[in-house]
């Protein structure tokens, strides 16, 4: 009789494939390859030196400035403040001595680490990603375990390629259905956040599947698993397929010719196996996803647009006092219509948002109208590259005919560590991932939304059901 | 790495759930290249007013809680981004140990690898030693890793959970690096089986 193999899921085949040992339950897991930016960075580098000890794999190691990076165009020049130059010049110096590949601020293909790692064809499906940041979660999206790791991982990983990890339980989020008029893979993740809690996830690998998360592109897919941390897992993957070749295909560092062949015929093993056991499984039907806004500071105060700013009181437990405290900080009042908040900024970019797709999003609403009068609305690039083709196909120009600030790539305003701040009590429509208090600036209130619905709010001044556009 | 065994200490209130990242250290003091110093900006929106002048609700402002080395917070303790800083800022401060229902993930890792014990308990637990932490004549505990317990200031001991490599990590005060590489010849031959299987990689 032939012994059939244990059925496993995505999560655990990749696993499986990079396990070096494992005892009781702590395991020892092979990394692929490493992100490096310069904020996580330089006292991991500095434990390197002072224990004599090298990078072990260069050729796996990537590093790009993108957190403290001014967006304006003096920024070879212009660092915002003294300890931000220090620590982009420590990368700079670091990933020379070091001798790992690097997208120094001047080169074209600088960006946001996780919209550059797919970009440069670094992040292929089937790998261990692991980065100092918690948004690396975005490259599951080809089916790749990916998260973000602590600066003292990021030493480990440095000097061995591996990582001590535990392994997490299994957990599946099924989309299926048809996703209607306005609602985009923002609204999707938001809404999964606001379902689960931003603990939800925690202890767990999120699987995105069923047909809607199918029909969207690979930027779509990013954005769904970038914010995959946000409801506390530890990574979320999609099972690769042809839309994933599609996209890693040619990319400077995707294989090619024979090796090209030989991965997509094990690509093509990379799927939880139609009997694999989930831990905790989620199901949301697309047709009963709107267009959302957040109205608090956590990514699970989520709410429809067409909504209200809800009461402390229609919450339990600790949640009371939190929403209490939230809308405190957000200047909300309960029973307030979402639509008629007005917003003083608007920021379009980042690690969720950031992509050429989500520009075009932004391009179709804006087209022939104009921001706002009043509202300072900012467009960040995610890459270099990103924004020449945005540039070319002529997006770049619709959006500052807009009134749009058009700027150079970075993290910008998403988490403030350069001149992109909000003021305080400046209320923002961005289409970041944290509206965490002072997160965009101390005092700053953030609205988390899709590039879309912040198009919107950027053309009428307050939060609009971008349907109604 | 500082080995930790026993703790006895001030335990400080924060029942707030989910404190992030952000709040524990902001973005501007991420730009340092150091582990420390950070403590003095620990929770700096909460701590300080506009003006820099430290808030006086504020539990860690309070004389008696100023000197605590023990956080019973809120869940989901620490959400939100990877920065190491987090840990950093509070052992700084010299808190040493965080009790919470539960807590974000990677934030979770990162205190063991600074011997900062997180220690999960459950809901009822929680409550109970919220109420010892509120009360200052019932704040101090005493954490004992090796024997995996909590003692109230009544002498009261409760059991908690921990992983044992995290555990023996801790009381040993060893660093992973160092550890890991003991296995080398391990990884070594992994890396070439595996670079041999997929080539592309």
């Amino acid at each position: 009789m032939k012994i059939m193999a244990k059925s496993r899921t995505l999560y655990d085949k990749i696993w499986d494939n990079h396990l070096i040992q494992s005892e009781n339950d702590t395991s020892l897991i092979y990394i692929d390859r490493h992100l490096v930016h310069e904020v996580t960075s330089p006292q991991a580098f500095e434990g390197l030196r002072e224990a004599g000890r090298k990078v072990r794999a260069p050729n796996k190691t990537i590093a790009v400035p993108d957190h403290n990076v001014a967006t304006t165009s003096d920024r070879l020049t212009n660092f915002g403040s003294e300890e931000g130059r220090i620590q982009l010049e420590t990368l700079d110096k670091n990933a020379r001595d070091f001798g790992i590949h690097y997208y120094a601020v001047d080169d074209i293909r600088q960006g946001i680490v996780h919209i550059i790692g797919p970009e440069q064809g670094w992040t292929l499906p089937g790998m261990t990603i692991v980065c100092g940041d918690s948004h690396t979660a975005t490259h599951g999206a080809f089916g790749a375990l990916a998260h973000g790791i602590g600066t003292s991982e990021v030493e480990h990983v440095l000097a061995t390629q591996t990582l001590i990890q535990q392994k997490s339980k299994n957990m599946k989020v099924e989309v299926s259905g048809e996703l209607g008029n306005g609602v985009t893979a923002k609204d999707i993740t938001l809404t999964i956040i606001g379902k689960t809690g931003t603990a939800g996830g925690t202890g767990h690998v999120i699987e995105y599947c069923g047909n809607a998360i199918e029909s969207l592109s690979m930027e779509g897919r990013m954005t769904v698993c970038n914010m995959a941390i946000e409801g506390g897992a530890r990574a979320g993957l999609i099972a690769p397929d042809q839309k994933t070749l599609d996209y890693v295909k040619g990319r400077p560092n995707s294989p090619k010719g024979e090796k090209w062949d030989k991965a997509v015929k094990f690509w093509k093993t990379l799927f939880s196996d139609p009997d694999a056991y989930f831990d905790k499984e989620i199901f949301l039907r697309a047709e009963d996803i709107a267009p959302v806004v957040t109205w608090g500071t956590s990514p699970e105060d989520v709410l429809p647009i067409t909504d209200f700013v809800p009461s402390p009181d229609n919450f339990q437990g600790s949640k009371v006092e939190a929403a209490k405290r939230s809308l405190e900080y957000m200047g909300l009042r309960p029973g307030q219509k979402l639509q008629d908040i007005e917003v003083d900024a608007v920021f379009i970019g980042s690690c969720t948002n950031g992509r050429i797709e989500d520009l075009r999003e932004v391009e179709k609403i804006v087209k022939g109208k104009k921001v706002k009068s009043g509202i300072r609305a900012m467009v960040v690039p995610g890459s270099g590259l990103v924004k020449k083709q945005a540039e070319e196909e002529g997006i770049a120009s619709s959006l500052k005919e807009a009134g749009f600030d058009w700027r150079m790539p970075g993290c910008s305003m998403c988490l403030a560590m350069n001149p992109d701040q909000l003021l305080p009590e400046e209320r923002c429509a961005a289409t970041s991932n944290r509206n965490f208090e002072g997160r965009q600036g101390r005092g700053g209130r953030t609205h988390l939304m899709s590039p879309a619905m912040a198009a919107a709010a950027a053309i009428t001044g307050r939060l609009t059901d971008v349907r109604d556009i | 790495m500082e080995k930790f065994n026993i703790l006895e200490g001030i335990a400080a209130p924060m029942p707030l759930i989910n404190i992030d990242t952000d709040m524990l250290i902001p973005k501007q003091f991420l730009k340092t290249i150091k582990r420390t110093g950070l403590g003095e900006n620990l929770f700096f929106e909460m701590r300080y007013d506009q003006n820099g002048n430290k808030t006086k609700d504020f539990i860690l402002n309070k004389d008696h809680y100023s000197k605590a080395s023990i956080i019973v917070g809120g869940a989901n303790f620490g959400c939100g981004s990877s920065r190491e800083h987090a840990p950093w800022a509070l052992k700084d401060f010299g808190i040493k140990c965080i009790i919470s229902t539960s807590f974000a993930d990677i934030f979770f890792n990162n205190c063991f690898k600074n011997g900062i014990l997180p220690i999960i308990v459950s809901e009822d637990l929680h409550q109970i030693l919220l109420q010892d932490a509120e009360m200052e004549t019932t704040s101090t505990m005493k954490i004992d890793l090796e024997n995996q317990k909590i003692v109230r200031n009544n002498g009261d001991q409760l059991d908690f959970e921990v992983d044992e490599f995290k555990k023996y990590c801790l009381l040993n005060g060893l660093d992973d690096i160092g550890l890991t590489l003991k296995s080398a010849d391990k990884i070594s031959s992994f890396e070439k089986e595996y670079s041999d299987k997929f080539s592309w990689s």
